[in-house]
Parts: structure tokens; C-alpha cells; sequence
């Protein structure tokens, strides 16, 4: 399994309290940067850490630190809507260790001298919005949180902000809309490090991210990046392996490790299942099948076989599983959740979905293959990363699994159905 | 004019002043009056206007745009079948179904008693025990017939409070 770095002391029925985590170096982090490291040195550690972004888009934490602008205040967004498919390992971060959390988001505001942060959170996770709340006032009151934090001139509060769902706002810019209560669209007109917020400097980081930095300034860039089993990446990953797997879960693995051995963590195959295919990393990367089981699952190496590595949140399906019924479903769930504000992906998606919702009910023909391909293409057009996001599985079917899809035209019926 | 209890009136005023900003209350504004009417009413909306100084098709926007403000009336137990493509890999949408054919509703119907509303949700990050439902706050997971039926047994005859996502 390697070094437990974020899921270290994980209970099976319970999250670690504030002692425990002070037991094995919590908060000692904090303590040693606050009032005694310039934020620059921070933003220094982290950039030379290699730290990517473990939201989706692996952008390095360092350098989008190193963008905020001049302005105050500033704001911290932990990211928590954790609404790609399949993903669940912000859910179980939090589970195991609220404070680990808290510890990177403290450091982290103070890295760009936040005033205040806003926990955003899926209504889905009420209860862990709950848990949170509950442990902000536990680090308020050991002073690790607020007015003068630990005596020093650095003061940041955080509060969680409860959403009420629906996946673009998992989206930087859509997430800072819809906490000032607008329609949560995208906007790319303006940089959230210099008009986010309130019109102020932003950072938007995914938890399992603000996680990492603790452990980054304890032991040091270079040990980070040692922890890693991929030639350029950093850190340890939480993987959330679902599916036909004999034990479905999070796993706190090096980053780089081989999709195989993630699965072998994940105890492998379910009974009577074989590895037909897997998604690496939520419903927004693409379908690969098992040639790839030796692939590292880090950013680098999953961009050059064409993927990426998105969340971490790796999908396994089996033999009995038709893929596209799999890929409408995912189109289904990408045509609801499409905010419709821009024509790409509000008219494309439900061009795509029903092409496939066709090919499932025996009604496709031959000519469907080289529509699906253009429309996907056309996703890429769109005003942000959502739809040709939601291209990526559809990329993947037609890539790899197109005899599949030859087999619904050609038998006028899904194969799999009564199977 | 306000059809609001007072004391609620003033409790909402009140958490409006406090904030930065007031429209950041929005959603929390709409999740109270969404519990107090049952939904989402169109005098909820009014209401939220009144109380942010915005009008009220601002309100409608944001109602209408998020899953878990409910703008027709639910029942008392809002229950979220994900639609993952997890939980759809180990029961091909029929926990949907089943829900549906055993209460007697379509989606987003209100059953007979005025006990439940079926919902297909966006995947819910439960997919280690897919497939997975979310009532009320409250996940389920490894789901089938039999234990659905259970679940609902107990929920029918336990006083439950309301969360509706609160």
C-alpha cells in the first residue's frame, strides 16, 4: 500500500479527533510557519513539492498560488462539491481526518494571505458539512483558527458554504458565482486569482490538495516528490476504486502507481468478472481497455496514452457489461447537469445521447459511428472543461470499442440484453 | 405582505444583516422557507426576494437551477436514487423503477400519503456500496427489493425530523 501520508491512522467507524492528530505531528506544521515563514517561502515549498491539483485538472498548486493578485481581502476555496462520477475521496478525506484538512487549508490561506475561506460542500454531504463545522470550532478554540492565530498578526476564519447541488459548480469560476448567490455559470472573462470572489483575489483548490500541504512542510518538497512511483509526479493519490472490484473503496496509494496493482489493493476482480475496461478517473476521462492495465496512474503518463488522470476515481466494468449503455448513461447524466449556457454543450450533449440511446434500443445504423465522432469533436468548442469532458467516455467507446458498438447496429438489439 | 411567523421573519432578517454580503445567504435562505412550506412555493420565492433585496426572478433562477431545492411540492421523505453510472452497473436502473412501482409515483410525484418523492440524482459519492440512495441526509447502499422495503417500513412508522438537506 506504501506511506499513509492523508488516510494515516484511518479508524474504520470514525474520524480522528484533534489529539489524536497532534499525536503523529498535527498542527506542528502550522506552528512552525505562522509568524516564522513568509508566505513567499510556502508558496517556494509547495511549487518545488510538485503539487497538482487532485481535483481534476492537475494544475500545480504552487504556481496557481503564485498567480493571486495584489488586492485584499483574499479569499480560500476549499473545493469540496465532488460531484464527478464515481468520486468519493473528499468524502472519506474528511471522514478520516478533519484536521489534516483544516491544518492544509490554514496553511494554505496563509500561503496567500487569505482572511477567510469558504468551505464549499454537496448537499449530499451534509453530514460531513456537519462534521466539519463542528471541528472548525474545535481548531477555533485551540487557537489554530481566527483572530491572531497562534499569536501571531495572521488572522483567517473559514465557514462552509452548503450548496444545493448540481456538477458545474464543481467548476472554479461557477463555484465562486453561485457562493455570491448567482447563477452558477462558468465565466471566463475574468482571472479568479485577481476578480474572484466578491471582485477580490481567489484560489479555488480542491481538498485532497490543501491536504497534501502539511506533510510538504514538515518533511519537505524532495520527500514528497519521493513518494511518488512515476518519473516526474509527486505525492502520495487517493484513488476511489468502484465497480466490479471485490472490495469497492478509497485507497491512499503513491501517485504513479500501476492501474493493476491499484486494483490488486482493490482485491481484485469480482467473482465470474474479467477486465473488460476502466475509466482512470471519473466520468469525464475515457474508457480504456485492459491493454492499459499497466499503465501509471499519474498525470503524465495517462496524457500520453490520450487520457488523464482526472480525479483518481477509477470505474472497473466487466465482461456482462455493455459499454454503451455505460457511455449513454454517463451522457445522460451530462446532458442534465449541462448548465446550457453555452450552445456547444447544450445542444451537442443531447445530439450525442440520443445517437446512443438509439444504438442501445436496436434503432442505430452505420452512419451513427462517424456522427458520434464529429459531434465529440465539436465538445471541445465549448466555453469550459464540462463538455469535452463529458466527449471523453464517448471518445473512449468509439476509440476501443467499436466493434461494440458495430455489434448493437448489426443485431438490431443490445447484445447484452438477457444475458 | 409576509405570510411568515414573525419570529421566523425576524430570525431570517437577521442572519441576512449578519452576513458580508447578502445574496451569499441565498441558498441557505431558500433550504429554511423550503422547510417551512414543505417546497420551494411561489410564495417562498417571494418571500426570498423580499428578504435579499432581490427580485424575484433572480430567486426563480437560482430555484429552479439547484436539484435539492425543490420548486414543486415533495413529499415528506425526498428520496435521491443516484443514477451513477456505478449504481447503474449493479442494478441497470431498477432501484428507480422499483421505487417508482412500489410508491406509485413518476418522478418527482408525491405518493398517495404524502410520504414520499422519487428523484433520480446525480451520482451521490457512495459508489463503495452502490447501489446507493440519499433520503433526508441519510444514505443507503448495497441496495435491493427487500431491503428497500424495510427501509421504508421504517421510515413510515418513525418520527423523523425534516431535514430536507438541512
Amino acid at each position: 500500500m506504501g506511506e499513509q501520508v492523508l488516510l494515516l491512522n484511518r479508524q474504520p467507524d470514525r474520524p480522528l479527533s484533534l489529539e489524536e492528530y497532534r499525536q503523529s505531528g498535527g498542527y506542528e506544521a502550522l506552528m512552525a510557519a505562522v509568524g516564522k515563514r513568509t508566505p513567499e517561502e510556502l508558496r517556494q515549498l509547495v511549487l518545488a513539492s510538485g503539487l497538482r491539483g487532485r481535483g481534476g485538472a492537475g494544475f500545480p498548486a504552487g504556481k496557481k498560488w503564485s498567480f493571486i493578485g495584489k488586492g485584499h481581502p483574499r479569499y480560500l476555496i476549499p473545493n469540496t462539491d465532488e460531484m464527478e462520477p464515481g468520486t468519493f475521496k473528499d468524502r472519506v478525506l474528511v471522514n478520516v481526518n478533519p484536521h489534516l484538512v483544516l491544518e492544509g487549508i490554514i496553511l494554505s490561506a496563509y500561503a496567500i494571505s487569505a482572511a477567510k475561506g469558504i468551505f464549499f460542500i454537496r448537499p449530499s454531504y451534509e453530514m460531513d458539512a456537519e462534521l466539519i463545522e463542528r471541528e472548525l470550532g474545535v481548531a477555533r478554540e485551540a487557537g489554530f483558527l481566527g483572530e491572531n492565530i497562534l499569536g501571531s498578526d495572521f488572522s483567517f476564519d473559514l465557514v462552509v458554504h452548503r450548496s444545493a447541488g448540481r456538477y458545474i459548480c464543481g467548476e472554479a469560476s461557477a463555484q465562486v458565482n453561485a457562493i455570491m448567490g448567482r447563477r452558477p455559470h462558468p465565466n471566463k472573462e475574468v482571472h479568479m486569482t485577481d476578480a474572484g470572489l466578491w471582485g477580490k483575489p481567489t484560489i479555488v483548490n480542491n481538498v485532497e490538495t490543501l491536504a497534501c500541504v502539511p506533510a510538504i512542510l514538515r518533511k519537505g518538497p524532495d520527500w514528497f516528490k519521493g513518494l511518488a512511483r512515476s518519473k516526474d509526479g509527486a505525492g502520495t493519490k487517493l484513488f476511489c476504486v468502484s465497480g466490479r472490484v471485490n472490495r469497492p473503496g478509497c485507497y491512499e496509494m503513491p501517485m504513479g502507481t500501476p492501474f493493476n496493482e491499484i486494483l490488486d489493493e482493490a482485491g481484485g476482480m469480482s467473482p465470474g468478472s474479467e477486465l473488460k475496461a476502466f475509466l482512470p478517473g471519473g466520468a469525464s476521462t475515457s474508457f480504456m481497455p485492459p491493454k492499459f492495465s499497466q499503465v501509471q496512474m499519474d498525470f503524465e503518463p495517462l496524457k500520453e496514452t490520450g487520457n488523464r488522470l482526472g480525479t483518481g476515481a477509477i470505474m472497473v466494468f466487466d465482461q456482462n457489461t455493455c459499454l454503451v449503455g455505460a457511455t449513454l448513461n454517463l451522457l445522460d447524466y451530462f446532458t442534465r447537469e449541462s448548465c446550457g449556457f453555452c450552445t456547444p454543450c447544450r445542444e451537442g450533449l443531447p445530439f450525442i445521447r440520443d445517437l446512443l440511446l438509439r444504438l442501445e434500443h436496436g434503432e442505430g445504423k452505420e452512419e451513427f459511428i462517424p456522427m458520434l465522432k464529429q459531434m465529440a469533436h465539436h465538445m471541445f468548442k465549448a466555453y469550459c472543461a464540462f463538455a469535452p469532458g463529458a466527449a471523453s467516455p464517448v471518445l473512449g467507446l468509439l476509440h476501443h470499442f467499436e466493434a461494440e458498438i458495430r455489434e448493437h447496429i448489426s443485431q438490431r438489439q443490445c447484445p447484452f440484453k438477457g444475458k | 405582505m409576509s405570510t411568515l411567523p414573525p419570529e421566523l421573519q425576524t430570525e431570517l432578517a437577521q442572519q441576512v444583516a449578519a452576513a458580508d454580503h447578502p445574496r451569499e445567504q441565498v441558498i441557505n435562505i431558500m433550504y429554511v422557507l423550503q422547510k417551512h412550506y414543505g417546497y420551494m412555493s411561489d410564495e417562498a420565492v417571494e418571500e426570498a426576494a423580499a428578504l435579499l433585496d432581490m427580485t424575484p426572478l433572480e430567486v426563480e433562477e437560482l430555484a429552479t437551477f439547484y436539484d435539492f431545492i425543490y420548486r414543486e411540492a415533495v413529499g415528506k421523505f425526498v428520496i435521491h436514487v443516484c443514477d451513477g453510472v456505478v449504481c447503474w452497473m449493479f442494478h441497470e436502473g431498477s432501484v428507480f423503477d422499483y421505487l417508482c412501482e412500489k410508491l406509485g409515483v413518476c418522478a418527482g410525484g408525491v405518493s398517495a400519503d404524502g410520504m414520499f418523492t422519487v428523484l433520480p440524482s446525480a451520482c451521490l459519492g457512495f459508489c463503495d456500496h452502490a447501489p446507493a440512495m440519499l433520503i433526508n441526509g441519510v444514505f443507503y447502499g448495497h441496495l435491493n427489493p427487500e431491503k428497500i422495503d424495510a427501509i421504508l417500513e421504517k421510515l413510515r412508522r418513525e418520527y423523523c425530523d425534516l431535514v430536507i438537506c438541512r
